[in-house]
């Protein structure tokens, strides 16, 4: 019984830390991405609000409570409440089974440095990856508009083609590992992180993962040129800031996966691993904004072109190659 | 394969142009802290300016309220005893004024100026209106040496027939008959 309690303790309190930095993160994530591609742009980005603009996520965050939050009549009331929560809660819920470091030694007691190390990690991952879809063509139903329907089936499609490639690329990382958990995939890049070994399910990862949060150059389910604001065209207030929250928390979910498929995890020298597995989200993080600061929009049959007719085969391709080898070395 | 290199080549161009930008100063003005000095006739707050001798230009003609194409310029004529006209009140509602700078233009005394100075909004509307007191400056704007009663060949108490600048003394008629 008493221990029972003692793990349920330190299972709150690992929930709550990761919780708190996620969503820290995530606020501060949007002000490095202005900042940044101020900067890209030759221009100073966001500066008033305290020094160099550390307050303004705070700002922003008044901002988007204190705003008035509209529904009109026609939607779907309770499916317009939900979908945003379910695109936030999602992504939120994937840092459930990422390894943030060794196990450390606490009280004569041994704890993971993981909420939850199941063993078909990977599968949860995309299966969570997936329900995010609902969240996005659900909200673009709900509104009762042309613009926010058509914004969210582009995003259901276009997010199911790219799961495909996202799934497939990470095939030979499991069959390296041997395991679908993703302590094994980490504790298996010991010595060496597989993106040296897998650069090309690495590049369809990359790929795929901006895609799969609506990052630019794939943010067609927004297109505010054609879509007004596409899926969230009547959102507002918290709500809207929720689906925002979601891409936020999603891009650091795609950075925490990508540092634990393919950079090492929380390998690395000198400096403990949450900071090595920090460093690496953010790496990927502002990878993915140099590429927004760089690549305009595709179209969408470009986009579907791209998914189904370049990424899906090369990551089979890749497949096979990594079978091959594994075949031929082991035996 | 060559098409492949020219992708890559390509968006490396791309990712290479972005990155350098990173590494450049930005330029942006950042306005509370530093105002740019704007150029003497760009179109701003209107006022009113005086002569050389520190008297009233505007003698009421009613030609900028004429031609204001929002009718924002409003004023009363009157005459003071030099027999020199001026305005009773003068008011510009800055609230509807386009700064187009017809008034300047229609101005034969250049009374009326617009200034560089950009900076009167304020959140309270009435404050938006301005009388004569608030439109009047005490120097000559962008001509100070200009006098119109120098030159208008206007009899007031101040300059006589044949006073004005550049101008002549009264022709006797007898004596210039043939």
């Amino acid at each position: 019984m008493w221990v029972w309690l003692v793990g349920y303790g330190i299972l709150i309190a690992k929930i709550s830390l990761v919780l708190t930095v996620v969503l820290l993160l995530a606020a501060y994530l949007v002000l490095v991405e202005r900042k940044l591609l101020g900067r890209f742009q030759v221009r100073p980005g966001p500066n008033r609000v305290g020094i160099f603009g550390i307050l303004q996520p705070i700002a922003d965050s008044i901002k988007l409570i204190l705003k008035e939050d509209v529904m009109h009549d026609g939607a779907e009331r309770v499916i317009f409440h939900l979908a945003p929560v379910i695109v936030a809660v999602t992504a939120l819920m994937m840092f459930a089974v990422v390894p943030f470091g060794p196990e450390i030694t606490l009280f004569g007691r041994k704890v993971p440095m993981v909420i939850s190390d199941i063993n078909v990690g990977v599968l949860y991952v995309f299966a969570l990856s997936s329900l995010s879809v609902y969240g996005v063509a659900l909200g673009g139903w709900a509104s009762n508009s042309k613009f926010a329907l058509l914004g969210g089936i582009r995003g259901a499609a276009q997010m199911i083609s790219y799961e495909l490639a996202l799934g497939l690329s990470i095939i030979p990382v499991v069959m390296l590992a041997g395991s679908f958990s993703l302590v094994d995939i980490v504790s298996a890049q010991d010595e060496l992180p597989f993106i040296l070994v897998q650069p090309l399910a690495f590049v369809i990862f990359l790929l795929s993962a901006m895609a799969e949060s609506k990052r630019i150059p794939f943010d067609l389910p927004e297109a505010e040129t054609e879509l007004g604001a596409g899926y969230h065209t009547e959102y507002s207030g918290m709500r809207f800031g929720l689906f925002f929250l979601g891409e936020y928390v999603h891009m650091q979910v795609m950075g925490a996966l990508m540092a634990v498929f393919f950079l090492g995890g929380w390998h690395g020298p000198i400096l403990p691993g949450p900071i090595w597995l920090l460093i690496k989200i953010i790496i990927v993080s502002v990878v993915m904004i140099w590429v927004r600061a760089t690549l305009p929009r595709l179209r969408y049959d470009q986009l579907m072109e791209l998914g189904w007719k370049v990424l899906i085969p090369a990551a089979l391709i890749n497949i096979l190659i990594t079978g091959a080898f594994i075949v031929g070395f082991s035996s | 394969m060559n098409v492949l290199i020219d992708i890559v080549v390509s968006l490396a161009q791309g990712f290479y142009t972005t990155a350098k930008h990173l590494f450049r100063k930005p330029f942006t003005e950042e306005y509370p802290e530093y105002k740019r000095p704007l150029p003497e006739r760009s179109r701003a707050r209107i006022v009113l300016t005086r002569d050389p001798d520190g008297r009233e230009r505007c003698v009421a003609c009613y030609l900028c309220s004429g031609v204001c194409p929002v009718n924002c310029i409003s004023m009363q004529a009157a005459e003071d005893d030099h027999g020199r006209r001026y305005a009773a009140w003068f008011r510009i509602n800055f609230g509807r004024c386009i700064y187009c700078g017809l008034c300047e233009e229609a101005c034969p005394t250049s009374a009326i100026q617009l200034t560089p100075e950009f900076e009167h909004i304020t959140r309270d509307i009435l404050k938006i209106v301005y009388e004569k007191e608030d439109l009047l400056v005490d120097h000559g704007g962008k001509d100070p040496d200009y006098d119109f009663y120098q030159h208008a060949g206007v009899v007031t108490k101040l300059y006589g027939k044949g006073e004005h600048a550049a101008e002549q003394p009264p022709v006797n008629t007898r004596t210039n008959m043939p």
